[in-house]
């Protein structure tokens, strides 16, 4: 088959970027599409030419590394599908396709389509250790986590942290990411201890990272290549609420998240 | 923004409700208008109460704006450089208008302050006389096609943020399901419907 390619081209992170047209003949339906562009760095590369920067890792859609925007879709067209695992049968012959960064203040571009996600790691960072034994696996009964509790926990952290809610959010928000860190830690006991500091912390260092303000849109968890609802969303608030009532302590720095 | 958002769909409900008296005659109306002035009499003055909601109306709607303002800045600063194309796929298009959708509606309540309370642009305002002062603005066609039209921005404004707020303040619960939505749209219906039925039954002569 073949593809039309426009991919924003950046060489720098202060640098302009802009997009520059690849035609593509001979492309297998069945080829992913970071191999499709693995061929196209190839034949960029026999012609001495820049090859693209993009970020990928495990190919097999659980790393989170591979965010690019497709067609104005993070991650391109399916749901619940990174792009190392599209496949360019999910496009027809002759398609068009503009290829973008995520695009964020808080995801500053290094190079075309390789942002930096360290932000991301802050706010995990800020969110703090829990204070659960280590050491030699523990009984497995000897801590009961309610059923509906234990799945939950793990809907939430399915999470990637490939940040392709807040390439979709139309504020740029980091929300949909938040609510699942906190969520899956909170809806444990081992993350009970520190529930109220963990909540107040991320929230924090999210703002100060300069993410956008969620407006409930949902676009967030139509992108997210794991389908978390923003139902943790709600939670999310909810902890942030209840923290800052019963430990207005915890609220020791940044300008506290709620938006009134 | 949805602690003031609730403050002022409060406000918009108890305010439906004292309209729809006017479908109980020029007298019943009047005389709740009067009502809003001298409920809580003994222990308050004349206008007292009225002035005290006014004032929380007012505060509430500015701190109703400057959130707005706040949180659409915020959001703007987070992305600087935009995108050539953003497909939505999930979001509404009343989630999308909140904005514009607010400023329509400030300007709504601009003109209606001046049209009912303070008289300016009402074609005949007699105070006091609250039921002769909405039949006879509201006979003229225009106004209340513009009044019509106005409310359905409302609505608009009504779901979106009917659903948002309790996302916001944390009281959306799962099991997911459409339901939730299904409420805030039918709540948003109902109100604006309600509203629009006064200028509609002007115009069609039921109320003269
Ligand atoms: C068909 C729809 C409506 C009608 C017929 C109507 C009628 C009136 C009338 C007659 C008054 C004066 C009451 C008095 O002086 O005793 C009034 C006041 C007011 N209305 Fe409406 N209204 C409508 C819709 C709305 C909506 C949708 C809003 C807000 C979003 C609104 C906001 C206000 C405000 C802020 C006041 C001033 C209250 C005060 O004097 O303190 N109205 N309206
Ligand atoms: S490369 Fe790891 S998720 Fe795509």
């Amino acid at each position: 088959m073949r593809v039309t390619l426009h991919v924003w081209r950046q060489p720098g992170p202060e640098l302009a970027g802009v997009f520059v047209r690849y035609d593509m003949t001979d492309v297998s339906p069945d080829m992913s599409f970071l191999e499709m562009l693995d061929v196209l760095n190839q034949q960029l590369l026999a012609r001495q030419d820049d090859p693209i920067a993009f970020d990928h890792d495990c190919r097999e859609g659980i790393c989170g590394a591979c965010g690019m925007v497709i067609n104005g879709r993070p991650h391109g067209p399916r749901r619940a599908t990174t792009t190392c695992q599209l496949h360019m049968r999910s496009f027809p012959d002759g398609a068009e396709l503009w290829i973008e960064p995520w695009r964020a203040r808080a995801f500053p571009v290094i190079k075309d389509l390789v942002v930096d996600r360290g932000a991301f790691d802050r706010i995990i960072q800020a969110g703090g250790f829990i204070t659960a034994r280590t050491g030699s696996a523990p009984e497995a009964n000897s801590l009961l986590v309610p059923k509906a509790d234990a799945d939950l926990a793990m809907d939430a952290a399915a999470c990637i942290g490939c940040g392709a809610c807040v390439a979709a959010c139309p504020n740029a928000s980091a929300m949909l990411f938040v609510a699942a860190k906190v969520s899956h830690l909170g809806l444990l006991p081992q993350g009970q201890p520190e529930r109220a500091a963990r909540v107040v912390g991320m929230v924090a260092q999210m703002d100060a990272e300069g993410f956008g303000a969620c407006s409930n849109h949902g676009e967030c968890m139509a992108a997210c290549p794991k389908e978390i609802s923003i139902d943790f969303i709600a939670r999310l608030n909810r902890d942030y609420l209840k923290a800052v009532v019963s430990h207005p302590s915890s609220v020791v720095r940044g300008d506290g998240g709620s938006n009134g | 923004m949805a602690v003031t958002g609730v403050i002022l769909f409060l406000f918009v409900v108890a305010h439906l409700l004292g309209n729809l008296k006017i479908f109980e005659g020029p007298a019943a109306f009047d005389a709740y208008a009067e009502g809003l002035r001298t409920v809580g009499a003994p222990f308050f003055g004349r206008g007292w109460l009225l002035w005290i909601a006014r004032v929380v109306l007012i505060v509430a709607v500015l701190a109703h704006m400057w959130a707005a303002i706040e949180t659409t800045r915020a959001s703007w600063r987070a992305r600087p450089v935009s995108y050539r194309r953003l497909e939505p796929v999930e979001t509404t298009y009343a989630a999308r208008t909140m904005r514009w959708g607010g400023v329509l509606i400030v300007v709504y309540v601009i003109y209606h302050l001046l049209d009912f309370t303070f008289g300016r642009v009402n074609p005949s305002f007699v105070p006091g006389d609250v039921y002769h002062n909405v039949v006879a603005s509201l006979r003229v066609g225009p106004v209340a096609a513009a009044y019509i039209a106005a409310m359905v921005v409302l609505g608009l404004h009504l779901y979106h943020g009917t659903w948002s707020a309790l996302q916001t303040l944390g009281l959306n619960r799962p099991p997911t399901g459409g339901w939730r939505r299904g409420v805030a749209a039918a709540i948003a219906v109902l109100i604006a419907g309600a509203y629009i039925s006064i200028p509609v039954a002007v115009l069609a002569g039921m109320l003269r």
